[in-house]
């Protein structure tokens, strides 16, 4: 057993086998589990059928909030597609009216964009394989190894979570700049080469592994790091895309830090870059909206996209409950 | 295979076994342990140490609590840990509340109306802050053809200048509660997430039970649900006060702080401080004080979780 208070915890995540309620303890560890979205239909128990008045009520409800939820993403792409002249009208057109792509173009002639997706997609991809291999690593020997100082490393690193990152803006700031990587995209990459998430969902996920595959590479004459990465790593893959996926979201969103490094306006990324039209063409709002949809829609494309990734996510938590 | 280890006689030899023994595992954490004592627990204590300072990158000249002090007495931190107060504890309560109602609405509806209800509120989650806030900015603008005053109009009210009125109002300002007006409409994704694995955990027969001694659907919700998803409550509250005291997106993209000091919050501050003014001693200490409240926010929850095993 591990000394840390949180040694044995389970992935918080819908299990298929009705759970008992959640005690206070799992619940600490939700913290993977407010990234991995249950999919419907898994292990969840909604009782009786509702009857088609009660259905009715409940989507009178949850129609409403829905639009207010999607309303900002609708609005980005209305006035993205509306020409400038026509965005500014009173009363404003619920619709694009002469939709075009006008501002896009503008975009385009005005910004650097596809730099800035490229510099974005380039630390996202950087970040995420830093996170796939590091954390992994982590959560590998933290799971199925045993060494002296073990639980007091997992203690460190499960406590880091209490530090806010802008406390370590400044000193992560002037150590960046005597690397001479301000005004770098490496200065963005490296501070964010491992994550307490990543760590801790590999560790749960590879706790559940057995024994005996390891054992039997080892028998065949595989060398540790062999173990690791040519059988842990393929039987960790569910885990492993979590990881991955919500890196890579986070790296692409991800704004202070950017914004403190990056100064350059090729080297910018896009959110850092969108900002900053907002300051430099103020009055040009189609042009604002037409960057925050193209910096908003690879994510959403990407969200849509991988839901089966996510569901599998939501089968890593489960596998141990 | 352990006691022939044990048995080892010369130091060297021990250094050895202990080396195969447990090298693998100090190697594989390495690069993660590096990283958090790099970028995590040294920056820590590197700010604490430079919130003592007058900080120069030639020289530093050590100013003891002056940082402290000064920040106290500024008009301008008050004001901001003021708003980051108001716009955390409001914003919290609006997103746990609808957080738990939203995922308790959800639960029961058939599997294919749940996974795109679910998907559709956790759409915002995946898009960058900073895109989210653009089209705030744009909504709650002055101007007539803003959306906002649009509505306004519609109820005969209007136009007014929300994110750009720093006239008093409510004990604080238009500006700021147009600020924390645009994030109570921003569904809470991570909370309906959670919340809904955490429904899917209620067995069912206490619903049951319920309902045969007639509870109706709101009793059961009160006396059920609510205090059987305490624990993650305090959680998903504490989570997301959390990311309510760090707010700078938003205020960055929708008011640059102002108009005037009026939506400046603690995170917006220390950026403009340290990176805007480069004054880094001053900003550690803003920072510092951010942490101490996340800290014992922190503690108070792991203390109230532990005491709360009723189940």
């Amino acid at each position: 057993m591990s000394p840390d208070p949180r040694g044995e915890t389970h992935v918080a995540a819908p299990t298929s086998s009705g759970a008992s309620v959640r005690s206070p303890r799992e619940v600490d560890v939700a913290v993977p589990a407010d990234v991995l979205p249950p999919v419907g239909g898994v292990g969840d128990e909604s009782g009786r059928p509702l009857r088609r008045r009660q259905a009715l009520a409940i989507l009178a409800i949850l129609v409403p909030v829905a639009i207010v939820a999607l309303f900002p993403f609708y609005w980005m792409v209305t006035t993205a597609l509306t020409p400038s002249s026509a965005a500014i009208r009173v009363p404003p057109s619920l619709v694009p009216l002469d939709a075009s792509a006008e501002n896009l173009a503008e975009l385009f002639r005005q910004a650097p964009v596809l730099l800035w997706a490229f510099n974005s997609l380039l630390i996202a991809v950087a970040i995420m394989v830093c996170h796939v291999v590091f954390d992994s690593m982590a959560g590998y020997a933290f799971a199925k190894k045993r060494f002296p100082g073990r639980g007091l490393m997992f203690l460190l690193i499960v406590s880091s979570l209490m530090i806010p990152v802008q406390v370590t803006l400044v000193p992560r700031f002037i150590l960046i700049s005597r690397l001479g990587l301000d005004d770098n995209l490496l200065g963005v990459i490296l501070p964010s080469i491992a994550d307490v998430f990543g760590i801790f969902l590999m560790r749960q996920f590879i706790r559940t592994l057995p024994a005996e595959l390891e054992e039997a590479a080892r028998v065949d004459g595989a060398n540790e790091w062999q173990v690791f990465w040519r059988v842990i790593m393929p039987l960790s893959r569910p885990a492993v895309a979590t990881v991955a996926i919500f890196s890579f979201v986070g790296a692409w969103n991800a704004f202070l830090w950017p914004l403190i490094v990056l100064s350059k306006r090729e080297l910018l990324t896009l959110p850092v870059g969108v900002a900053l039209l907002q300051q430099e063409f103020s009055s040009n709002i189609g042009l604002q909206m037409a960057g925050a949809a193209v910096g908003a829609v690879p994510m959403i494309l990407l969200f849509l996209f991988f839901q089966r990734h996510f569901l599998d996510g939501v089968r890593v938590g489960g596998v141990k409950g | 295979m352990t006691t022939t280890a044990e048995r080892a006689p010369a130091p060297p030899g021990r250094l050895l076994r202990f080396w195969r023994r447990n090298g693998a595992g100090y190697l594989f954490v390495l690069p993660s342990m590096v990283f958090f004592v790099l970028f995590m627990f040294l920056p820590l204590g590197w700010s604490f140490v430079i919130s003592f300072q007058q900080f120069g990158l030639a020289q530093s000249a050590w100013v003891g609590l002056d940082n402290y002090t000064s920040l106290l007495n500024d008009p301008v931190f008050r004001q901001a840990a003021l708003n980051t107060a108001l716009y955390s504890v409001l914003t919290v309560a609006v997103w746990v509340l609808v957080a738990m109602v939203l995922a308790t609405l959800i639960h029961p509806l058939p599997p294919r109306f749940r996974t795109f209800f679910r998907a559709a509120y956790y759409l915002p989650a995946v898009t960058s802050a900073v895109f989210i806030a653009l089209v705030w900015r744009w909504i709650l603008n002055a101007n007539p053809w803003g959306l906002a005053n649009w509505v306004l109009s519609l109820f005969g009210a209007g136009p007014a200048g929300f994110i750009s009125d720093p006239s008093p109002f409510l004990g604080a300002n238009v500006a700021l509660w147009s600020v924390i007006l645009s994030s109570m409409l921003t569904i809470p994704a991570v909370g309906v997430v959670l919340y809904s694995a955490a429904l899917s955990g209620i067995p069912r027969d206490l619903y049951e039970a319920a309902e045969s001694e007639g509870a109706g659907a709101f009793a059961k919700f009160r006396h059920i649900t609510v205090p059987l998803l305490k624990p993650i409550t305090l959680y998903v509250a504490v989570i997301y006060t959390i990311a309510a005291f760090e707010v700078f997106e938003r205020v960055y993209v929708m008011t640059g702080g102002g108009p005037g000091y009026a939506t400046n919050t603690i995170v917006y501050l220390i950026w403009r401080t340290g990176f805007r003014f480069g004054e880094y001693g001053l900003a550690s200490a803003e920072a510092f004080l951010l942490f101490l409240v996340i800290a014992t926010i922190s503690v108070l929850q792991f203390r109230a979780l532990r005491s709360d095993v009723e189940y």
